[in-house]
């Protein structure tokens, strides 16, 4: 299992052809207290760059960008009902979307957990 | 104790008992505790007495309602009272210093007031003949050509309601000119910087547009060299919006070379107007190369908002898109002036109709009221007060406090959070102001800007008044940089205490409940 980051603040964690999706500790801590998480339909087919959720906090509504290109196969209904999971655990229960990956080769361009942790330093 | 420039002490003084806070009744001096409507209701009261109706029949087919209306039964004096105790509670530009980034809460001139309540606007109907309102299609007529003058543009649409109205009536003359282009269905993509309005991608998602974004570069303006690359692919390019003055408060000084790009690439140049009092007299955006643009009559132009309003968002057009400006319009004949009604005959490009009758009267008369007491002289020192008082804010504040960005600002001084200590955020600050007796400013936004604080103090704040507050801002400023936990309990003087946002906006409670029967029992 690879984890890859964005420099939009999303994870992806890797195992076969299938993609788990999030954001990160430091997008959660940098939002504050998620109060709402718009999640995607099954089957969506989306675009790296895609918008694919959104997450609203009692600071800001920001998107969420697809990090890969592929097809939702499924949300994380549970933000829905909890969306303070984000905030709790946003790279384990907190995650937002399994998609199937389309294209694995962009994985290769995404940074790896000391590349994004130094990439947080520079902000 | 440490005090403040204005001889006031710098921290809270510590209350000695709970006594000194809290009362028997919850009424704090002549504050008194106000419960809600609901809760000061009792059974079989009425502010009315009147007779039941008799021998009367139901038309409604059967979608009559079952039950009870449930209203609160009260007194006409207990409604009264509740209703300005809590408008006590209120905050109002006409009680102080409204510093509401992106807002433009200026004081609204009373002779305003005066001209709109003369009967001869105040009391006619939209439906009356138009022979017998001359006189207000003049007023509407005057204050277009005032508008176009001061924007250089040579048409504008009077009806827009506000300014996401105003932004929508642009955007759909943007869509009916490429329509008549044939390329509605080929220029989908509208760019949108980071440092716009938040308006501006909500109106161009709502045109069918898909939204298009253009970072911001380190000077809080467009990025450039993204916007290059985004114009790379020319032929599905419908527009940009963008608002100049931006949310940083900074002037877009490539607006000229954006114009081109835009044009170039085969697109329109929409330009959100919400902060033209910034520019007024000064700027005319026509000379930018503008074609579309609102301006907010509540802002710029001193109309009331916030509760007071309603808006008013005329859009000016350039010629380009003026064809297909929306109905009705204002035309002068040799029989006087008239409205063109119908989108056919003169108005046979236009998009169609955007609201019922012809805008709002009440704020035209107000609007051109302004402009006619303050002259084109006056209108002009209007934006540059603006721009002076804020830039005297950050000047003041700017040791203390984070200035966003390099250099002079425009109307509006945004400072980021980075002065603060560990634990402390934007929030704090302006929960904080509140015990100082001052309306917020903006918070985190524009999202370009780490915990962004936004001030507009705007041109109607004398020094005295901006010292007053810089005084108040600097004292909670130094709190914050020296990690005063007090201030996470922000505000402690206020009717009601720090409030929890988070519960609020997860288990919002819309509804209110009646207490269960056997609580009322034991009443």
């Amino acid at each position: 299992m690879t984890v890859k980051y964005t420099e939009d603040h999303e994870w992806v964690s890797v195992e076969g052809d299938t993609a788990i999706v999030g954001i990160t500790s430091y997008a959660a801590e940098q939002l504050g207290d998620v109060v709402f998480v718009e999640l995607p339909e099954e089957g969506r087919n989306s675009n790296k760059g895609d918008e694919l959720a959104v997450v609203e906090s009692v600071k800001a509504a920001s998107d969420v960008y697809a990090p890969v290109s592929g097809i939702v196969k499924e949300a994380n209904s549970e933000l829905e009902g909890a969306p303070e999971t984000v905030n709790q655990d946003p790279e384990g229960k907190g995650w937002f979307v399994k998609m199937l990956i389309t294209d694995p080769t962009q994985l290769d361009a995404m940074m790896d957990a000391d590349a994004y942790k130094a990439f947080c330093a520079d902000l | 104790m440490s005090m403040n420039s204005q001889g006031r002490p710098s921290t809270p003084v510590a209350t000695g008992s709970q006594h000194d806070t809290e009362t028997v009744s919850g009424s704090k001096g002549l504050y008194q505790f106000e419960p809600l409507i609901f809760e000061t209701d009792r059974w079989g009261k009425t502010g009315v007495d009147l007779p039941k109706a008799k021998g009367t029949k139901s038309r409604l087919g059967g979608v009559e309602r079952a039950g009870k209306a449930e209203l609160p039964g009260l007194s006409e004096p207990e409604t009264v009272r509740h209703y300005v105790r809590l408008s006590q509670r209120n905050y109002a530009i006409d009680l102080g210093l409204f510093p509401l980034g992106s807002c433009t809460m200026k004081h609204n001139p009373r002779l305003n007031e005066k001209m709109a309540r003369l009967p001869g606007f105040a009391d006619i109907h939209p439906m009356q003949p138009q022979a017998s309102v001359q006189g207000a299609l003049e007023l509407i007529d005057e204050l277009a050509t005032w508008l176009k003058t001061l924007t250089g543009m040579p048409a504008v649409a009077m009806s827009p309601k506000a300014g996401a109205h105003g932004e929508l009536c642009g955007m759909l003359a943007i869509r009916q000119a490429l329509i008549s282009r044939g390329e509605a269905d080929t220029r989908k993509r509208v760019l949108v910087p980071a440092s716009a309005h938040g308006t501006n991608p909500a109106t161009a998602a709502q045109c069918g547009f898909i939204v298009d974004e253009i970072s911001a570069d380190k000077r809080g303006r467009v990025d450039m060299e993204d916007l290059r690359a985004k114009l790379e692919k020319t032929d599905d390019v419908a527009g940009i919006m963008l608002t100049n003055p931006n949310t940083c408060g900074l002037f877009e000084t490539d607006i000229k070379d954006i114009a081109d790009l835009i044009h170039e690439a085969g697109g329109y140049f929409y330009c959100d107007g919400a902060n033209f009092n910034a520019i007024v007299g000064r700027v005319r955006p026509g000379d930018l190369g503008i074609d579309a643009m609102h301006i907010n009559l509540h802002k710029t132009f001193s109309t009331p908002h916030g509760g007071g309003g309603p808006g008013s968002g005329p859009t000016v057009l350039s010629e380009a898109l003026a064809p297909f400006a929306p109905v009705p319009f204002i035309l002068k004949d040799e029989d006087g002036f008239r409205l063109v009604e119908e989108a056919e005959e003169e108005a046979k490009e236009s998009f169609g109709r955007m609201a019922s009758f012809h805008g709002q009267m009440g704020m035209f008369v107000r609007a051109l009221s302004y402009m006619l007491s303050h002259g084109a002289d006056g209108l002009k020192q209007v934006a540059e007060d603006a721009v002076l008082n804020a830039n005297y804010i950050q000047a003041k504040l700017k040791t203390v406090m984070t200035p966003a960005f390099d250099g002079f600002c425009m109307h509006e001084a945004l400072f980021s959070d980075k002065f603060t200590a560990e634990g402390i955020e934007t929030i704090d600050i302006a929960k904080a102001l509140i015990d100082e007796g001052y309306h917020p400013m903006t918070m985190y936004f524009p999202l370009v800007v780490h915990g962004a604080m936004l001030i507009e103090p705007t041109e109607t704040e004398s020094k005295a008044e901006l010292d007053r507050f810089c005084g108040a801002l600097e004292s909670v400023a130094r709190r914050a940089a020296q990690g005063d936990d007090t201030l996470k309990g922000a505000p402690y003087l206020a009717p009601m205490k720090r409030l929890d946002e988070t519960q609020a906006a997860r288990k919002p409670v819309l509804k209110w409940v009646p207490p269960a029967p056997e609580q009322l029992a034991a009443e």
